[in-house]
């Protein structure tokens, strides 16, 4: 049998339809092709691609279920380990993952690992997701405070174990950015919510409308008969730029801009009541993940012309490759070694003009890393009538803030240790986005699954 | 879901709603507000808490029925229950022991005025309030706003109360003839804006509550910022309340029309974002 170098092509809905809807872009493997791209795997007798993924996923023993034809006992494997395939299938950047790792790619291309997961999540749902066995309750309760990636896989994980886990969460649903900042046309709410689904069948409780150091803080909880918390608060504060003419009406926050859209379904307006409001001529600033799923949202929104401006070349973007290509495809345009300085507004204050500086790449400093350098006197004006700020996000310090004793970093993200999530208070635990800064779905997941592990570990007494 | 247990006109286009939210009633203090959503459709919108029972596990909101999202929010009625209610959200007033403060609530303003001066009032305070609104079928809570005040002064565009004129004539006679230490204001941006070029010559501090447009209300999003002094602040987690003084009015009023169109769209579409049932 003479092995394929390439992968199977997964089918994406075409450029020119897609920017007009919400659908989603990619649309999955067909059986044939999860069975023709399992066929490519080695099944290495020492895994690399093991040793890439943040969970531990047994990698080719679920691609040899496929291979054989057994996608059940496929998605059995898979669970065993990732309590959300559904949606890392679509949204880890497994290129720096296990497909990294994977042998395959040594010579040709790695295994689709990412595709083929996807495959089986989404062939198990279509199927009925079977309910998780029952396990023996442990008469003690966990709060997990935020349900992201990371407070869903520890609450899985917890509840697993046989602990009673309440999740409380400050917005009206559950799931963290991959509800509110994810678009649709990447990550189907609905799939979000079904996994979700999952993990409430597992017996986890989710409270929304909670504001943990609002509602109640850490210390009401740990009164109120929890014997551990886990903080999986995220990085949900938006950075702007503090240049002049930031708060005219029209530039967003691209937490804002996403969120209108996505959780609250402005691109269903009037029948959803939130408002957004897109101009003609968008600019989206930094080259995130964030920045391309603002720039694609813009262009579905109406705008016509959509537009990256970032401060360094295409090379450092640091975007997902895949996402920039479907931003290309899509006719989002790229204003490279640009960055605004100013924006100048209209009499009722809606923004108007951007004042744009341009930059140059030093050489590499010791890190590595191309410093840009602004140019002097280069400054240009750009019409605009939108504006997306997407240069990162910094920890919500409303759970530090009420919480005596939890110590910090410099930047305001909880210390807590690598491995267990362990923070400056005993029975409590910290992972994701809230400890690392702004990461990956599978980071956070991963920091939700040692904490788990860890909480296990003090709530038997094990350790301390 | 939170359930709606009582629902009273106060005045032409003013409502009260008791609703039933144990936890927030329990943490709620003066200076807060919650953020509804109430059904699947609609729009989360904060409103502040005017009043609260930690006994009944009850919070009191009062609105005006203004656009899509109030008017469909004043068709519902008693046992009808709310899809999502959060909070309490933003900081609490400052309550200390200052000697003479005065309170201003200018229209629906009155409702949030009101926790905050019966606060002032238990911490030992001498407190003036001043209620005003264009004309008498506006103003409500009187008899409320007396029980926690020293002093009760009204004042009503057309003067079919009180004083013909605005809060802000009341407040500059005040300021002229005696010591005060400090001066809330809520009411629309303008009042406040006004309230704040009234006390400004007498430097006394003023304490005024910014509604800016929000989505999350946990300072996520950014829609809500405001400029005070030379620094952008988020009005849900850094306020509502902030110093008048400082505070860029022009701006705020400027954010606050943001979607203009779109509300009128909305309005022309119906009552509500339709979907809601409820005609
Ligand atoms: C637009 C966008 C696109 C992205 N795309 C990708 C991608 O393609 N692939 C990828 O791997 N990663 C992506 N990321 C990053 C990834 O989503 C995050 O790293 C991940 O969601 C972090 O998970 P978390 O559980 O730590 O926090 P979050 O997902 O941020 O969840 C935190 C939750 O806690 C809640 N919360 C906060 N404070 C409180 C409180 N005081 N009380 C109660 N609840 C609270 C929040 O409302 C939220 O629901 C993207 C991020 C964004 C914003
Ligand atoms: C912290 C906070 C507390 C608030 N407390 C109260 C309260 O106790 N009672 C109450 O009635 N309202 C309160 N508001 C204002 C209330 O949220 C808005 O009136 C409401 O969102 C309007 O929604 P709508 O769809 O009915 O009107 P829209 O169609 O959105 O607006 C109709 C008209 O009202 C104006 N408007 C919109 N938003 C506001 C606003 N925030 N303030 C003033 N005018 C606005 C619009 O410019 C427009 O002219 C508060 C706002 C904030 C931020
Ligand atoms: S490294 Fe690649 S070929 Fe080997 S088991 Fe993993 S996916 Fe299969
Ligand atoms: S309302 Fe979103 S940050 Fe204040």
């Amino acid at each position: 049998m003479s092995l394929r170098k390439s992968r199977i092509e997964m089918p994406a809905q075409d450029p020119k339809e897609r920017v007009k809807n919400f659908k989603e872009v990619a649309l999955g493997y067909t059986s044939e092709m999860a069975r023709e791209e399992a066929s490519r795997c080695l099944n290495c007798k020492n895994p690399l691609c093991k040793k890439g993924c943040p969970v531990e996923v047994d990698i080719p023993e679920f691609i040899s279920a496929l291979k054989e034809d057994d996608p059940a006992r496929a998605a059995k494997i898979l669970k065993n380990k990732n309590n959300l395939p559904a949606i890392c299938g679509r949204v880890c950047p497994q290129e720096n993952q296990c497909e990294m790792h994977c042998i395959l790619g040594k010579k040709g291309e790695p295994v689709a690992i990412g595709r083929l997961e996807r495959f089986v999540a989404d062939w198990e749902r279509e199927q009925g997701i079977p309910d998780p066995e029952k396990v023996e309750t442990i008469n003690k309760k966990v709060a997990i405070i935020g349900s992201g990636p990371a407070g869903l896989t520890a609450a899985a994980d917890l509840a697993k174990f046989g602990y009673q886990v309440t999740i409380f969460e400050a917005l009206h649903v559950p799931g963290g950015v991959l509800m509110y900042g994810i678009p649709e046309f990447r990550l189907p709410k609905e799939v979000v919510q079904q996994e979700i689904n999952y993990i409430k069948k597992l017996g986890v409780d989710i409270q929304v409308n909670f504001v943990v150091g609002k509602t109640a803080t850490i210390a009401d909880l740990l009164e109120e008969g929890y014997d551990a918390v886990f903080i999986g608060t995220g990085a949900g504060l938006p950075n702007f730029m503090n240049i002049p003419g930031e708060n005219l009406s029209g530039i967003y926050s691209a937490n804002e801009f996403l969120t209108r859209t996505n959780l609250m379904k402005a691109y269903l307006f009037p029948q959803y009541a939130t408002p957004i409001k897109i101009g003609k001529k968008v600019a989206v600033i930094g080259a995130g993940n964030v920045a391309m799923d603002a720039a694609r949202t813009a262009l579905r929104l109406g705008a016509e012309e959509s537009y990256i401006v970032y401060r360094r070349s295409a090379e450092e973007m640091p975007a997902r490759h895949e996402e920039v290509e479907h931003a290309r495809e899509e006719g989002v345009q790229f204003l490279f070694l640009t960055s605004p300085v100013a924006y100048k507004g209209d009499e009722k204050g809606y923004v108007k003009v951007m004042t744009c500086q341009k930059f140059a790449l030093a050489e590499p400093d010791e890190s590595g890393r191309r410093k840009p350098v602004a140019i002097p006197g280069s400054e240009f004006d750009m019409e605009v009538d939108t504006v997306v700020v997407a240069i990162g996000q910094g920890p919500n310090p409303l759970v530090p803030r009420t919480t005596p004793g939890l110590i910090l970093t410099k930047k305001g993200n909880i210390q807590a240790d690598e491995e267990t999530g362990a923070t400056s208070l005993s029975n409590v635990f910290a992972g994701g986005d809230i400890v690392t800064g702004a990461a990956t779905v599978i980071l956070a997941m991963g920091a939700g699954k040692k904490a788990a592990r860890a909480i296990h570990r003090y709530l038997q007494g094990i350790e301390k | 879901m939170y359930e709606i247990l009582k629902n009273e006109v106060l005045g032409s286009n003013i409502y009260l709603f008791e609703v039933k939210a144990a936890r927030i009633a329990a943490k709620a203090e003066a200076g807060q507000f919650v953020i509804i959503r109430l059904h699947e459709t609609a729009e989360r919108i904060p409103l502040t808490i005017a009043d609260y029972s930690r006994e009944k596990g009850t919070i009191t909101i009062i609105f005006q029925a203004v656009g899509a999202s109030t008017r469909e929010l004043a068709e519902y009625k008693a046992g009808q229950k709310i899809l999502d209610l959060v909070g309490p959200l933003g900081v609490p007033s400052e309550i200390e022991k200052y000697g003479t403060v005065v309170c201003i609530g200018g229209g629906v303003g009155i409702a949030p005025i009101y926790p905050i001066a019966r606060a002032l009032k238990e911490a030992g305070n001498k407190v003036i309030s001043i209620i005003g609104a264009r004309s008498r079928d506006l103003l409500f809570w009187k008899e409320k706003m007396a029980a926690v005040s020293d002093e009760l002064l009204i004042a009503t565009d057309d003067g079919s109360e009180g004083r013909k004129g605005f809060v802000t004539d009341v407040l500059k006679d005040l300021l002229e003839k005696e010591k005060i230490e400090r001066v809330w204001a809520i009411g629309p941006m303008v009042m406040m804006k006004a309230v704040a070029n009234t006390t400004r010559p007498f430097a006394v501090k003023t304490i005024v509550s910014l509604n800016p447009i929000m989505v999350d209300g946990t300072g996520m999003c950014g829609a809500c910022r405001v400029a005070v002094g030379k620094e952008t602040k988020f009005a849900c987690v850094d306020g509502p309340e902030f110093d008048g003084h400082e505070v860029d009015f022009d701006l705020a009023m400027k954010r606050l029309a943001i979607f203009k169109d779109e509300e009128q769209r909305i309005l022309a579409k119906g009552q509500c974002g339709g979907g809601c049932g409820c005609h």
